[in-house]
């Protein structure tokens, strides 16, 4: 178990950690869009609400409102230097499965394509756990509706994307990044580099013509498969659904018996 | 890191988290800047309530800052009225009463919102482990042993 353990994190640091620190830059100048749930999400939020952002990148959710404080949160020291832009907001370097922050003591959490970076089961259920410690828990009277978590994570199901993954594709795959060099080359022959590096395994390194492919990790989550590992993780499913080539879920603690 | 950060911080080993002790992270050789901001007198209206107003009172004393009072003011101390007229009347004579951001508000403003840590260490209370702070940023990633 403790070397189970061990095997993730060191694949993790290689093959999620440290493609982001390298990218960090690149990444965020082609990270300015949030997503419409997620959008949604925070800006319901009542003025004044606290949370926390595990796994904030470069912070483009702290950008989407101002009304709220959140406290984001991410391993890659570049990008919380990006991140940590946004005002009223705050951002510092922590692990998701090892928060700084005090247990049940925000009113919300969100954790944006961040879960599938996680390379064991147990490591998933883990991060949500993670995720929903971090939340009030509802009052007996009720008078406190409790904190929201909203996760986000991108799914196997995804036939109409450039990816084309689709059920029966192998979850665990290894994506490419890649960063442009000077000369602008045609999509397709970025496509046969993009698999020639996808078969080698490499995570980084590969430079042709000035571009360079990194490769990250993820777990492709199956329709289902986040509210199970929700459930495993003692949450409850308050709202789930399927945006844009990923399943998100809205999730409370479990009352407390 | 502006210092409202802290009133949301703990160690992050596991133990320490369920330790009264571990609450707040104290700051050790803290470089401290201001970073101003515009002042929001909502937005600390509302961040009010979600305070730890004496744990924050023992930061701001440990950093050598100015006191805080010793409890938490109203949301309604937070703003006064001013009496004045509007920049468009170019007589004076149309004076109005306006709703401004209180000494108090300033305070706790620039004392949460711009008073940044930018480089030192926050030590947990609890296991002794310091975090450092580097160019702004606190690093909470643990070495191995204490994972
Ligand atoms: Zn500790």
């Amino acid at each position: 178990m403790a070397d189970d353990k061990n095997r993730g994190e060191a694949y993790e640091s290689q093959h999620v950690h440290a493609v982001y620190e390298e990218i960090a830059s690149h990444f965020s100048s082609t990270r300015y869009k949030p997503w419409p749930i997620v959008e949604r999400f925070l800006e319901e939020l009542p003025d004044g609400s606290v949370g926390a952002d595990v796994g904030c990148g470069n912070g483009k959710y702290l950008a989407v409102n101002s009304k709220v404080f959140i406290v984001g949160s991410d391993r890659s020291t570049n990008l919380v230097k990006i991140a940590k832009s946004h005002s009223p907001h705050s951002a510092i370097v922590a692990d998701n499965l090892s928060l700084p922050h005090p247990p049940k003591s925000f009113e919300f959490a969100i954790s944006i394509a961040v879960i599938h970076h996680l390379s064991t089961p147990e490591r998933r259920i883990e991060a949500v756990q993670a995720v929903l410690e971090l939340l009030r828990p509802s009052s007996s009277s009720g008078s406190d509706h409790g904190g929201r978590a909203l996760i986000y994570v991108w799914a196997l199901e995804q036939k109409e994307s450039r990816r084309g993954w689709d059920e029966g594709h192998e979850q665990d795959v290894m994506v490419p990044w890649v960063m442009k060099g000077k000369k602008d080359k045609g999509d397709k022959q970025r496509r046969k580099e993009e698999r020639r590096a996808s078969e080698q395994g490499e995570k980084k390194g590969i430079e042709q013509s000035g571009d360079k492919t990194f490769l990250r990790y993820y777990h492709l989550y199956r329709k289902g498969e986040l509210e199970r590992d929700i459930d495993a993780a003692g949450g409850r499913v308050v709202e789930s659904g399927y945006e844009k080539d990923n399943w998100w879920a809205i999730a409370v603690p479990k009352a407390e018996s | 890191m502006k210092l409202l950060t802290l009133n949301f911080l703990t160690c992050a080993v596991k133990t320490c988290k369920t330790s009264a002790s571990s609450f707040p992270l104290h700051p050790r050789d803290s470089e401290l800047e201001i970073v101003e901001a515009e002042i929001n007198v909502q937005f600390l209206q509302n961040i009010l309530p979600r305070l730890m107003w004496e744990e924050l009172g023992g930061l701001v004393n440990e950093l050598g800052l100015p006191s805080l009072p010793p409890t938490a003011p109203l949301p309604s101390a937070l703003v006064e009225s001013k009496l004045q007229a509007p920049e468009s009347d170019t007589t004076g004579l149309n004076i109005e009463k306006l709703e401004v951001p209180s000494q108090v508000a300033r305070d706790l403003h620039r004392v949460l919102l711009e008073t940044c840590i930018m480089s030192g260490g926050l030590v947990c209370g609890n296991c002794g482990h310091e975090y450092k702070v580097l160019e702004g940023v606190a690093n909470f990633l643990l070495p191995a042993h204490l994972v």
